[in-house]
């Protein structure tokens, strides 16, 4: 143990020396926080709009400024030219252009019924639906106002039961966000992002520095020196395992009093879950420098790794909205189940009797790896 | 022979010979594509939805009838109380749910305001939200309808989704791809492979070769040009190939602003190489400089107009953020230079200032 504690110490020694290394994986992980936590949000507000009123009536005017008003939607332009709108929605700068036909107040009056065209760009597929939505809200709404001054009064009535009606049936929708009522995505992000942060550097410091030793052909020295391999492996993942802890405390911190992200539950038990978890991003690391012989290498692989780990973690888009067996595979993540527990615990405030099945899978992967890791590169070395 | 020429030799076969990072570097970006086409989906389906009915009639019959035709809902469960709500929602049986009041047929009929609760498991807000706004939508249409019924007033909306009428979102995400691809591999390779002749000493070696700086420079990047330029054409045809992610506008346009990326990313990575010695500080370096901000601040995930200020401020001097708006202008939209001009000059003038400044940071440093 004597040995893997100096072996430790030279490597802390070499990081604290490299003041550009120290700085960089000091300050980099914290930046990335703040920036991504802010980044990271789908929410659509002050949706680009161009009108094109061809009808130029009271009603038509009364829509544009219930638009206008919503909140939902900033005009950006007007004009009675449909060509001109076109253009504005190829160059990018309006995301949904609303067409008023000319008869729009008549064939409200006649008809009580009317039509406008809504273009949406829906190049974002998902903000091009939420959109359409808040579009058709204004829509019904303003129909709903308008009933009174066109005159609906009683409609007729069907069936026998001739019941007396006052205007139009209304429908009082109330809505309630469970988990996180005030929808702060940032809550929701920050636990994630810190587990991305602390697996991306973990890992790829651990790949990098063996593969470094590799390169240099240190590594064979170190061969015939009397250190065992277990001392060895203990003595170069120490230090980052510790760097690691280290930054994921750092994160929380900077989560709770930046950004007031809740810790409803246990952070002792959050901090039991990643020192397992950090055994398994390591382990990953350490494999990886087995099968590679440069840095460059090192580092591709496992941009190449945890691109896949990170994109299937459920960090960035739900795991729900993948297809069925996306999920199935989803399951060998590390890093999904380690987002899920400190989301869990962090937001939902759950115990450990809510996230034992994540937790065991986690500590049954870092084992495997490890053992895994280990193995090869005894095998590697020999 | 040159020196120059043996230079390129040497450079070619130094990518050829390792192995590793050329299958890295090659399959990236089609498991990538294929991720980003099958798995990461942002547009929401076969939300897990209940709904609480405690007096059943036609109305809420016919609104029940609406959410289960839907595509957008997966009806999971009818209950007549609201009780067992907590036990479904903690358990992820449901992702939300629709109440209706126990006299909600009879006030609709009466013409008084009838009440829907719709709750939403919010502990991821973005879906959280949408799945709010799809009940609402499915609710409103309902409404739309028995007011034409009962003589109301309507206002129907004709939409016309333009660009990505499917609304897939493997459309949106193939051409910021393309730009996260081309940083990785130019920004990146060139950092560490620069860095790496430093590193191991034969940066000097090159020096007293009778190679102009320029040459150097040249001589090791061009190799990640060509590799840069195979990696796009691949990712655009499995695009085209699998997701039949459209290509609307003109194949050589997008090429010709994609090797302007290139240049803009190389000179990127050589500007990190140039102000490190070792390859960890390059490649952490590189990583935060490039590939961090190509991921969150050009709008390949993430939309930028939904950031706040400071951050819609940034990306615009993130070159990544011009290209993704010039490749899917090229790819969605199919228009030409005369749409593109500004970003086309935003990046070029960018590209310009990078390159003068990489270049004379690299002349410095050996002098």
């Amino acid at each position: 143990m004597r040995r893997a504690l100096i072996l430790a110490w030279t490597e802390v020694l070499h990081v604290v020396r490299d003041r550009a290394t120290l700085a960089q994986v000091l300050l980099i992980p914290f930046i990335q926080l703040l920036i991504l936590a802010n980044a990271a949000t789908f929410e659509i507000r002050d949706t680009p709009l161009y009108v094109v009123d061809q009808d130029h009536t009271s009603a038509s005017r009364g829509l544009v400024t219930r638009f206008a008003a919503s909140g939902d939607f900033g005009i950006v332009g007007a004009s009675p030219s449909p060509e001109l709108a076109n253009e504005r929605l190829l160059s990018g700068d309006v995301t949904m252009v609303l067409t008023i036909p000319h008869d729009f107040e008549r064939e409200l009056v006649r008809n009580h019924a009317a039509t406008v065209q809504l273009v949406v760009n829906a190049e974002k597929g998902m903000a091009a639906g939420i959109v359409q939505f808040y579009a058709s809200r204004i829509l019904t709404r303003y129909a709903e106002e308008l009933a009174p001054e066109i005159g609906v009064g009683a409609s007729p009535s069907i069936g026998v039961e001739a019941a007396p009606r006052r205007g139009t049936p209304q429908l009082d929708v109330r809505t309630r966000a469970w988990y996180n009522p005030t929808l702060d995505y940032r809550h929701y992000m920050v636990p994630g992002i810190l587990v991305a942060l602390v697996t991306l550097i973990g890992t790829l410091l651990t790949a990098q520095n063996i593969a470094r030793e590799k390169e240099l052909g240190t590594l064979e020295q170190l061969n015939v020196t009397p250190i065992t391999r277990g001392q060895f492996i203990t003595g170069k993942l120490l230090p980052f395992w510790v760097l690691g802890m280290f930054e994921l405390a750092g994160g929380l911190a900077l989560g709770r009093f930046v950004f007031g992200v809740p810790i409803l539950g246990s952070p002792v038990l959050l901090f039991a879950v990643s020192a397992v978890y950090l055994i398994a991003a390591l382990g990953i690391g350490l494999w990886i420098s087995t099968i590679v012989e440069t840095q460059q290498q090192a580092m591709f692989v496992t941009f190449f790794i945890m691109m896949i780990y990170l994109l299937m973690s459920g960090l960035f888009t739900p795991i729900d909205s993948m297809p069925k067996w996306v999920q199935i595979v989803a399951e060998l993540n590390p890093v999904r189940h380690f987002v899920a527990i400190s989301r869990a615990v962090l937001v939902k405030g759950a115990t450990l009797r809510e996230i034992e099945q994540p937790f065991l899978i986690l500590a049954v992967f870092a084992a495997a790896v490890f053992t895994l890791a280990v193995r090869q590169y005894s095998k590697r070395a020999a | 022979m040159s020196a120059f020429a043996g230079l390129l030799r040497k450079e070619w076969l130094h990518i050829l010979r390792d192995r590793r990072t050329l299958f890295v570097v090659i399959f990236m970006p089609i498991v990538q594509v294929i991720l980003f086409g099958y798995a990461i989906r942002t547009d929401i389906w076969a939300i897990r939805l209940a709904i609480v009915d405690p007096s059943p009639d036609a109305s809420t019959l016919e609104i029940r009838n609406r959410f289960s035709g839907s595509d957008v809902f997966e009806l999971v469960r009818i209950l007549p109380s609201a009780g067992p709500l907590d036990r479904l929602f903690a358990a992820g049986d449901i992702q939300e749910a629709v109440v209706f009041d126990a006299d909600f047929a009879n006030r609709l009929a009466r013409g008084l305001p009838a009440r829907v609760l719709v709750v939403v498991d919010a502990s991821e807000p973005n879906s959280g939200s949408a799945m709010e706004s799809y009940a609402i939508g499915v609710i409103q249409g309902y409404q739309r309808d028995i007011a034409l019924r009962s003589g109301g007033v309507q206002i129907f909306p004709e939409v016309r989704m333009r660009f990505n009428p499917t609304r897939a979102s493997s459309n949106l995400f193939v051409p910021g791809l393309i730009a996260f691809v081309l940083t990785i591999i130019s920004a990146l390779m060139t950092a560490i492979s620069l860095t790496r002749e430093k590193e191991t000493g034969t940066m000097e070696i090159l020096l007293v070769s009778p190679l102009k700086p320029l040459e150097i420079i040249v001589g090791k990047v061009l190799a990640y040009v060509v590799i840069g330029f195979v990696s796009v054409l691949l990712v655009v045809a499995e695009a085209r190939l699998i997701f039949s992610v459209p290509l609307r506008g003109s194949l050589l346009l997008l090429l010709a602003e994609g090797l302007l990326y290139i240049l803009t990313s190389l000179s990127l990575g050589i500007l990190i190489s140039s102000r490190t010695s070792s390859q960890r500080v390059a490649m952490i370096g590189a990583l935060a400089g490039t590939m961090l901000p190509t991921i969150l601040l050009s709008g390949f995930i993430f939309p930028i107009e939904s950031m706040p200020w400071p951050l819609r401020l940034i990306s615009n001097v993130v070159p990544a953020k011009w290209f993704v708006l010039i490749a899917r202008g090229v790819m969605l939209k199919g228009v030409g230079l005369e749409y593109l001009w500004h970003e086309t000059l935003i990046l070029l003038g960018m590209t310009l200032l990078l390159v003068a400044a990489a270049t004379r940071s690299f002349k410095i440093r050996l002098a």
